[in-house]
């Protein structure tokens, strides 16, 4: 299944203490085990999916004390002293965020691989920008791509997403 | 698509940074935000034995405006400076010139310094740095240096910088008071590097072109400052032909062809957007040269 990524005769390997959706975690890896590595080899979190490995696609996307970083551009040495959270910290199948809900709704993924890193993506936009236009979804995700889709059920499921961010908040205040 | 391995250090201090540095020489290599470096890592285009991993480093995220500077520590992050409302009131050229590095989610982890570090032909900030005639702060064991942008970049992805330093922080230096910025670029999508960039510094003083300057990204090596003044000085802001320095800019880009572009495109781009900047850069400058006689009160 998973190869050895560090020959672990040779390279030293070091105590890792990464806090991911909100339990910290721990594993032993070597210096340069990217952050996405340590998610899905070591911590078996594999929600968070990797393409290119150079920060192009956006498919590895996670928050980094809630921001949006590219974690096959990060040690998980440095994830150390941050909070990380990936796809799935966002909801469960029985508790969905308002962005995976939107997702479903609108149709918005086909093979579902690029998916996480738009849903982290989206919910950290949403944040800062909760009433966006067509326009500004569009350009809120211009740094993923997506093979599938052709972005039109991507951009519908960002307004959606946002309006169900509205419903939810009016319901609980 | 594995880095190979490295030693990894995380220093607290400046003083620990550099000594690191010094221990390991040419065998290592600064981590800033790793959004240049952890791509050639993973290439391995590179390969170096250390990383010294500055992100733990106190006292390098400070943005400070001050009459004559905007100065920026080493983790200052792209997005960290482009949203600083003082540092955009102060030198509106830095948002101009950020909202067009890469996307968001990188300008949430990449800093400006290490952009500048990097020195990427294709990089914005180096040009800005440049257009600003701002300064480099390194530090080393042996002591610091302030190195003037005409004596840091010296070719596509070098610099003067010795593998014993660090960059501690960068200083941009402010327009003279009513200089107008523009900043615009094409690339293929938004967001990538671009094919061409153009960076403008326009004043207009009593009415006619006082000053007028260009720096350039992706269409030449080092990016520096190129003074147009004498293509428009004296005249009408309004009736300028914004593109009579079109020799001018040609003389001084060096544009190369690849699958993005041909030269001959990238020139045709440079000397479009040198005449978009500098139109826009006069508007802004009137515009504020209109603000300040406003705010002096009614003349006499
Ligand atoms: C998909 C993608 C698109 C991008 N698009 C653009 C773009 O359009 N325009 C653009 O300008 N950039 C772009 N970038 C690069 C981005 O701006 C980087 O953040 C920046 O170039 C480097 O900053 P960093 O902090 O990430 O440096 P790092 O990657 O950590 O370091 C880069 C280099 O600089 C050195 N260095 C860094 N900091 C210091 C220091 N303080 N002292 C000494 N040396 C130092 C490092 O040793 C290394 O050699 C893009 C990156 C990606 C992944
Ligand atoms: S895998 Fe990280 S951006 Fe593509
Ligand atoms: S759904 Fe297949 S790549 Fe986006």
């Amino acid at each position: 299944m998973t190869e050895p990524i560090a020959d672990s005769a040779t390279e030293e390997l070091l105590d890792l203490t990464v806090v991911v959706n909100g339990v910290p975690r721990h594993a032993k890896a070597p210096a340069r085990r990217l952050l996405s590595d340590f998610l899905r080899h070591d911590l078996r979190l594999t929600g968070t999916h990797v393409g290119c490995e150079h920060g192009v696609c956006g498919a590895c996307t996670v928050l980094v004390d809630g921001q949006p970083m590219r974690s096959c551009l990060m040690f998980a040495v440095t994830a150390q002293a941050h909070e990380v959270t990936t796809v799935e910290g966002l909801g469960a199948i029985d508790s969905m965020g308002p962005v995976q809900q939107a997702f479903i709704e609108c149709h918005g993924l086909q093979c579902g691989f690029c998916t996480p890193g738009f849903l982290t993506t989206i919910t950290a936009y949403l944040e800062d920008h909760p009433h966006p236009t067509a326009d500004e979804a569009r350009e809120a995700i211009s740094g993923n791509l997506c093979r599938c889709t052709g972005y039109q059920n991507i951009v519908k499921s960002v307004l959606r997403a946002a309006e169900l961010r509205a419903e939810r908040a009016g319901t609980t205040t | 698509m594995k880095p190979a391995p490295f030693v990894h250090h995380a220093p607290r201090s400046v003083a620990e940074a550099v000594g690191v540095l010094a221990q390991v020489g040419p065998e290592g290599k600064v981590l800033a935000g790793g959004q240049s470096l952890i791509p050639i890592l993973n290439m391995r285009l590179a390969s170096p034995a250390h990383l010294v991993d500055i992100n733990q480093v106190a006292g390098l995220a400070d943005v400070v405006v001050t009459g004559t500077e905007v100065r920026i520590g080493a983790l200052v992050r792209h997005a960290q400076l482009e949203h600083h409302d003082e540092a955009y009131a102060a030198l509106p050229l830095l948002r101009q010139a950020l909202v067009n590095v890469a996307h968001p989610v990188i300008r949430n982890r990449g800093t400006t310094v290490g952009s500048i570090a990097h020195a990427d032909a294709a990089g914005e900030m180096p040009a800005v740095l440049a257009l600003t005639e701002g300064v480099v702060e390194a530090v080393s064991a042996g002591g610091t240096r302030e190195i003037a942008v005409a004596d840091f970049f010296e070719g596509a992805l070098e610099t003067s910088l010795g593998a014993d330093e660090l960059v501690v922080g960068v200083r941009f230096r402010r327009f003279a008071e009513g200089t107008g910025t523009a900043f615009m670029e094409r690339a293929r999508r938004h967001g990538d590097y671009a094919m061409a960039g153009v960076a403008a510094a326009v004043r207009v003083e009593d009415g006619v072109v006082a000053d007028a300057r260009l720096s350039f990204v992706s269409v030449t090596d080092v990016p520096r400052t190129l003074d147009v003044t004498s293509a428009f000085a004296g005249q009408e802001p309004d009736a300028v032909d914004w593109s009579a320095a079109a020799d001018l800019v040609a003389g001084a880009i060096e544009p190369d062809g690849d699958i993005h572009a041909t030269a001959a495109y990238r020139a045709m781009l440079a000397a479009e957007l040198s005449r978009l900047t500098l139109a826009a850069a006069a508007a802004r400058s009137v515009a504020l040269q209109q603000h300040l006689s406003d705010s002096e009160g009614p003349a006499a």
